[in-house]
């Protein structure tokens, strides 16, 4: 196949944010993650937990829980605000000022009727859940101090409070205060420190359990407010509790990074009735603060302040093995946050706040494979532009000739044009853009450069003509189906003429942009698309989905090509659809137009299509062994894919113009490296 | 150290007509570690279970045939393979009872033997020379054999070797008084010829035995004359040489002879350090040749000593920890046991493996021992105090004797200095235990101070001089004399305690029961000063010189654990121990606490310099990879 030139990028210092809350949605599988920057993610669990969804953050929101009353989601926050998102639109659909001070807990009751609010002033407060937005109700009788954790009985008649020191459980129809009880301090020091209830679960009959900072988890007795049992589970805090759904199951996060299973079972064989809430099974899987959990039908969705999401399954749950059964991490976003400008050799990093360009650096000579080349010029920082308003970047997009550069956060589009002459670059912003370019959820240059595409509402794309002179609005996109998802994929063919984008249903839409109109709706499938990309000579549509299955589209035929076909009687390699990262880019080598490129989290993968599939008998990861064959043996081993793991942690893979690859790593190290220090630290040798 | 244990008669032996020749052919291994297959010399083979001194089976050719080689074990099928008249090679199993109707060839040549080994297919060894596996021989038994030796060559010895794959068959031949080894490697076959190096005497080996050491072929023979040689061959390499090469030997060991010269004897090596000699006087015992002995060739040293009653054959078999010795009317089956030597534990139990390489050096190699072998080698030269005349050590006063020792030791001649100095501190010994006023301590001391003997020289050296409580010569013995026995060492114990004692080489198993001749006020006084000693060191364990003679802390902690061992139940008991041990168990815990944290360092540190190996990426590299 042959060599290549590698840039071996480790300088994006990407830094995902700490995880604070999470909400499952057993009705639509949807996992709703709202992290510490403020923003939220959506997680399809059904589609290979595809990030669906991405609201971006703000500096002054913040997410202290999470509630999903029916498809709609809610936050409140630290701010004092109550938060409705508009998960098409993925921005707020509106925020209401509670006025009890900060809210540390929201929490709906069964029925989806109201919502329960825990206040920093001591308050619960009620708010009924109306058709397009939530009225405040009234207030449970005022405690002194605050109200950290609430949970409501499923019968709704009543609901437990976590403060400090007690726990108070409330009447709703009355409102008083019925039962009142204390939680012990922890012992030595902290004895004179208050105990926080972090979490409470209030179960069908009507025990209360409940974990603390002082490292507890108890279970009471609700009818009588007396303690039945404490576990003391760790010397720090027990943060998060979550109960199954059929209750016979309460997992609890703590500090230490542990997450701990309770099941109520019966401690003995012959005693079947006499059931206790037992300690079972302790994971570990994070290294910081569990402050996030839900316990779904078969796994524990866990996530704290080490950033990453897991899914811990529970393996008695499941038959046999497969991706389902899998442990899975996820510690990257499923989308680009690399923009590479091929032409020029640039790389754009999108950061929440800033946006970073950077020149790649040269080298000169060549090496043996394996070699490292002497660098003639390192990579430079071109620049640093720093996001206007408190809004976050939200998408952003570079031409591949090096001279454009935009972003868009949930309120406004910038348009920058750029010049580098040799050493010096000039920025400059283009003013008077059209009035209906307000926000984008995409953006992506034409490679001609002559042309911004911005996909905004209901899947909706605007076309906006650049010129030295000025920046014009050209047409809206719309597709037939209606839909009204916001697009999370777009691209668009090296000739100009083609324009593909890819929306959380599924559905992808080719447009032809010289005549302005919709082209053909590719069939649907039932899995979300993670990456595409549209062939340079041949336009053909390539598309990865997260299932892992990959399609050929024939633009110009409307239909899906003899490869892909061929791909999808043989089936692809149970190697291949067992990896656990999506595919987040497909890229195409212009000289050799049999290959595609494209990359998860762990591997670079070069698929040459003149080459026979691989099947299921076949060595998929077979280039040590092609490696160690002579020339003479190696064509009859060869197969389709070719696979590269020596890149780990992998954001991005790029193939410039030059033939030379870009791939921007971010050693999962380096991150942990920057988490603040664990309560717990791992002993020498321990 | 090493021991004989109390032995047992396998079975009687019936004489044979003439008298100098074996009653048995040979003693073979089966597949079970207690069974030993034991051919005698005209019909039998006898299958024993050694344990129970017990015959499970005997097979017996006809009468008017012969065997003439001894019955070994086919580990790969299981069978037994002998061979009678030369010729016939039989073949049975376990439950076959008549040798008759057993399987048997009829091959073209006569047979000198037949080896096996675990591990490998037996091969025969014909008696010209030439070597086939028994497979394929009886495939096709009337296959030419061809000759290898020269007319008048015979073989005088063989034996085969398997190990990690290789395969060899070593024979010796003997022709006009020069003997030659072959040494057959098999698959592939080589066959390399050398030439023993012949003996002043002009005398043939009496007794070979090899092994297979490092890599290393190790012959070792004996000669009439008591030296025990040793010759190393490479197990591999040499392949290409072509011709007979000479064999260059070293001087492993001189077995004292007493008068005349060795008959019926017998030398095997038992590990790298130890070799069993049958057939040879006793040296401190009377002059008949009738003793088995295990020597350490290391420091030439007796370590242990049977004898064994009625006429000894000059044959031993080593199998498993036990010897076979036929003597007499029976044949004895004595178990043995060397530990390794304690010089080398005193020195550093880590030391082994330096001296079992050293054994392995090819000859002319100088190590630390050599001086010593020299030495012996020089003591059949009748030379030393026989030559000086008058001889006051005998008769005369202390001045004099003085005079005479002084006079021995200052003639500075090494090379006789060895026998003389332990022949004349044997005599003085002797007169001082007879006359109780007549003791020579510094005559002594210069002696002890040659450095010439050692405690199985002298036995009753340091016990004089403990009786005299002569501390100096005690201290002098404990630090020069490599061999002291635990029993002494303890009695040294008793009376004094020293940094010296504690240095003195020791093996656990047999100083043991003698520690428990102490009683509690010395144990505690001991345990005290053991630790006083041990807190010293641990103190300034750095600035421990290393010309300074004191005990490591491994030797102090050894000692502790020792009397421990021994006294433990009698410590509990005792009420003035209880501060001492309580301490020492506060001190213990410490240490070990220490020790962790210490292993914890140990393993994180290796984790970093293992983090070093890794590559050291850079925030960016531009590298050349390629796909296939």
């Amino acid at each position: 196949m042959g060599e290549f030139k590698v840039h071996r990028v480790r300088f994006f210092d990407y830094m995902p944010t700490a995880i604070r809350a999470m909400a499952f949605n057993a009705h639509t599988e949807r996992l709703a993650l709202g992290r510490m920057d403020g923003s939220v993610e959506i997680f399809n669990f059904a589609d290979r937990y595809f990030q669906e969804k991405v609201i971006p953050g703000k500096d002054s929101r913040s997410i202290e829980a999470l509630c999903w009353v029916g498809g709609r989601l809610f936050s409140a926050g630290l701010n004092g605000e109550i938060t409705e998102y508009d998960l098409e639109t993925l921005r707020p659909k509106y925020s209401l000022e509670a006025y009890g001070g900060p809210i540390w807990t929201i929490t709906s009751n069964s029925q989806g009727a109201h919502l329960a609010i825990g206040c920093e002033d001591g308050t619960v407060k009620l708010f009924e859940v109306l058709e397009e937005s939530i009225q405040f109700e009234r207030n449970l009788d005022r405690q002194k101090g605050r109200i950290i954790s609430l949970s409501w009985h499923p019968s709704g008649t009543q609901i437990a409070a976590g403060m400090m020191d007690m726990i108070r459980v409330f009447d709703v129809p009355t409102g008083r205060a019925v039962q009142r009880l204390l939680v012990d301090r922890g012992f030595g020091g902290s004895k004179s420190r208050e105990t926080v209830v972090w979490s409470v679960v209030f179960l069908s009959d009507c025990t209360i359990i409940s974990g603390d900072s002082a490292g507890k988890v108890q279970v009471w007795d609700g009818h009588t407010g007396t303690l039945v049992k404490t576990h003391l589970v760790t010397k720090w805090d027990v943060l998060a509790l979550s109960v199954s759904k059929d209750e016979s199951s309460v997992v609890v996060g703590t500090s230490e990074g542990t997450v701990i299973q309770f099941q109520f079972i019966a401690p003995t064989l012959q005693q079947q009735q006499d059931k206790e809430w037992v300690r079972t099974r302790t994971f570990k899987n994070h290294t910081h603060d569990v402050r996030a959990l839900a316990e779904i039908e078969t796994a524990i969705v866990s996530g704290g302040m080490d950033t990453q999401l897991v899914v811990r399954p529970l393996l008695e749950k499941f038959d046999e093995r497969s991706h389902a059964s899998a442990l899975r991490k996820i510690q990257f976003p499923h989308r680009n946050l690399v923009f590479c400008a091929k032409k020029a050799g640039l790389l754009l990093f999108q950061f929440p706040g800033q946006l970073e360009l950077w020149r790649l650096g040269e080298s000169d000579g060549h090496g043996k494979p394996g070699d490292s080349l002497p660098l003639k010029r390192k990579p430079e920082k071109l620049l640093h532009l720093k996001r206007k308003g408190e809004d976050h970047i939200c998408c952003s997009a570079l031409s591949s000739c090096g001279g454009w550069l935009a972003y868009s956060t949930m309120s406004s589009v910038r348009l920058y044009r750029l010049q580098t002459d040799n050493n010096d670059i000039s920025i400059s912003k283009v003013p008077k853009l059209p009035k209906i370019l307000r926000s984008a959820h995409q953006l992506c240059f034409s490679s001609d450069s002559s042309k911004l595409f911005a996909a905004s509402s209901q899947s909706s794309v605007l076309v906006i003509a650049l010129s030295q002179s000025e920046c014009k609005y050209v047409h809206t996109l719309k597709p037939k189906s209606g839909s009204r998802q916001p697009i999370h994929l777009m691209t668009n063919s090296v000739d100009g003429k083609w324009l593909a984008t890819a929306n959380s249903d599924c559905e992808i839409h080719v447009y032809n942009v010289q005549k302005l109109k919709l082209h053909c709706i590719v069939p649907v499938y039932g899995s979300c698309p993670s990456a595409m990309g549209i062939h340079p000579t041949t336009n053909n549509l390539t598309m990865v989905h997260a299932d892992q299955q990959i399609f050929e589209y024939s633009i110009v035929e409307k239909q899906y090509t003899d490869w892909s076909r061929k791909l999808q009687k043989q089936g692809l390699h149970n190697l291949w659809l067992d990896r656990d990262t999506p595919v987040t880019h497909v890229t195409f080598n212009p000289k050799n137009p049999e290959q595609i490129l494209l990359h998860d989290m762990h591997m670079f993968c070069i698929i040459d299509q003149s080459l026979p599939l691989p099947d299921q008998k076949t060595q998929f990861y077979n280039q040590m062994t092609l490696r160690s064959l002579s020339e003479q043996e190696r064509p009859s081993h060869l197969h389709a894919f070719k696979i590269c793991k020596t890149f780990q942690d992998l954001l991005s893979v790029s193939l410039l113009d030059d033939q030379s690859l870009v791939m921007v790593e971010r050693p999962l190290l380096a991150i942990t490296c920057q988490l603040p220090a664990p309560v717990r630290q791992k002993k020498f040798a321990t | 150290m090493a021991a004989l244990y109390e032995g047992f008669t396998l079975c009687g032996l019936v004489q044979t007509q003439n008298a100098s020749d074996s009653p048995i052919q040979g003693i073979e291994l089966d597949g079970d570690s207690d069974h030993a297959v034991v051919t005698d010399s005209t019909r039998s083979v006898t299958l024993y279970k050694v344990s129970d001194q017990k015959p499970l089976g005997s097979w017996t050719v006809k009468q008017g045939q012969l065997l003439t080689c001894p019955a070994v074990f086919n580990f790969q099928t299981k069978e037994y393979v002998v061979v009678s008249d030369n010729k016939v090679i039989r073949v049975w199993k376990d439950e076959d009872l008549n040798l008759d109707k057993a399987f048997k060839a009829t091959v073209t040549a006569d047979v000198w033997r037949v080896h096996s080994a675990p591990g490998g297919e037996p091969v025969v060894l014909f008696q010209r020379g030439a070597v086939r596996f028994l497979d394929s021989l009886l495939s096709a038994p009337q296959q030419p054999v061809e000759d290898v030796l020269s007319e008048e060559e015979v073989i005088r010895w063989s034996t085969n070797i398997v190990a990690e794959e290789q395969h060899f068959v070593l024979f010796t031949t003997e022709q006009k008084g020069e003997c030659c080894l072959y040494v057959q490697r098999l698959n592939p076959n080589t066959l390399q010829k050398y030439r023993l190096e012949r003996e002043d005497s002009g005398a043939s080996p009496l007794s070979f035995s090899a092994s297979l050491q490092d890599k290393h072929l190790n012959l070792l023979y004996l000669y009439p004359n008591g030296c025990v040689y040793q010759s190393v061959v490479a197990a591999r390499g040499y392949v290409g040489l072509e011709g007979v090469q000479a064999l260059p030997r070293s001087l492993r060991l001189m077995v004292p002879v007493g008068e005349g010269e060795l008959g019926a004897a017998s030398a095997v090596a038992l590990d790298e350090a130890h070799v069993a000699v049958v057939g040879v006087p006793h040296p401190s015992a009377r002059t008949g040749k009738d003793f088995l002995c295990i020597w350490n060739t290391n420091f030439q040293t007796l370590q242990a000593g049977k004898e064994m009653a009625g006429r000894i054959h000059g044959q031993v078999w080593c199998y498993l920890g036990k010897l076979f010795v036929s003597h007499g009317k029976a044949l004895s089956v004595i178990p043995y046991e060397c530990q390794k030597s304690s010089l080398a534990s005193a020195l550093g139990k880590l030391r082994h493996t330096g001296l079992a390489g050293n054994a392995a050096l090819p000859h002319g190699t100088s190590t630390g021992r050599i001086s010593i072998k020299c030495n012996c080698s020089q003591r059949n030269v009748k030379l030393g105090v026989n030559c000086v005349q008058p001889q006051p050590h005998q008769t005369g006063p202390v001045d004099e004797v003085q005079r005479e020792v002084e006079a021995l030791v200052s003639r500075g001649d090494a090379q006789d200095l060895q026998l003389s100095v332990g022949q004349l501190a044997c005599h003085l010994v002797a007169r001082s235990q007879a006359e109780t006023a007549f003791y020579t301590p510094v005559a002594l001391a210069q002696l002890v101070q040659t450095q010439f003997l050692c405690h199985s020289v002298c036995p009753g050296l340091l016990l004089l001089s403990l009786e005299h409580k002569d501390y100096f010569l005690c201290q002098l013995c404990l630090q020069l004399f490599p061999d002291i026995p635990e029993v002494v060492t303890c009695a040294c114990l008793k009376t004094f305690i020293s940094n010296e004692v504690l240095q003195t080489p020791y093996s656990d198993n047999f100083l043991l029961p003698h520690l428990k001749d102490l009683d509690t006020q010395q144990v505690i006084l001991f345990l005290q000063y053991l630790q006083f000693v041990y807190l010293k060191y641990s103190q300034d364990v750095y600035t421990q010189t290393p010309g300074l003679r004191s005990p490591t802390m491994t030797q102090i902690i050894d000692w502790v654990c020792l009397l421990l061992d021994a006294h433990f139940t009698v410590l509990v008991m005792a009420p003035d121990a209880k501060g001492l041990l309580s301490n020492l168990q506060s001190f213990v815990k410490s240490q070990v606490k220490l020790f962790s944290e210490l292993g914890k360092i140990e393993s994180s540190l290796q984790e970093l310099h293992k983090m070093k190996l890794s590559k050291d990426i850079s925030q960016y590299s531009i590298e050349v990879i390629e796909l296939f």
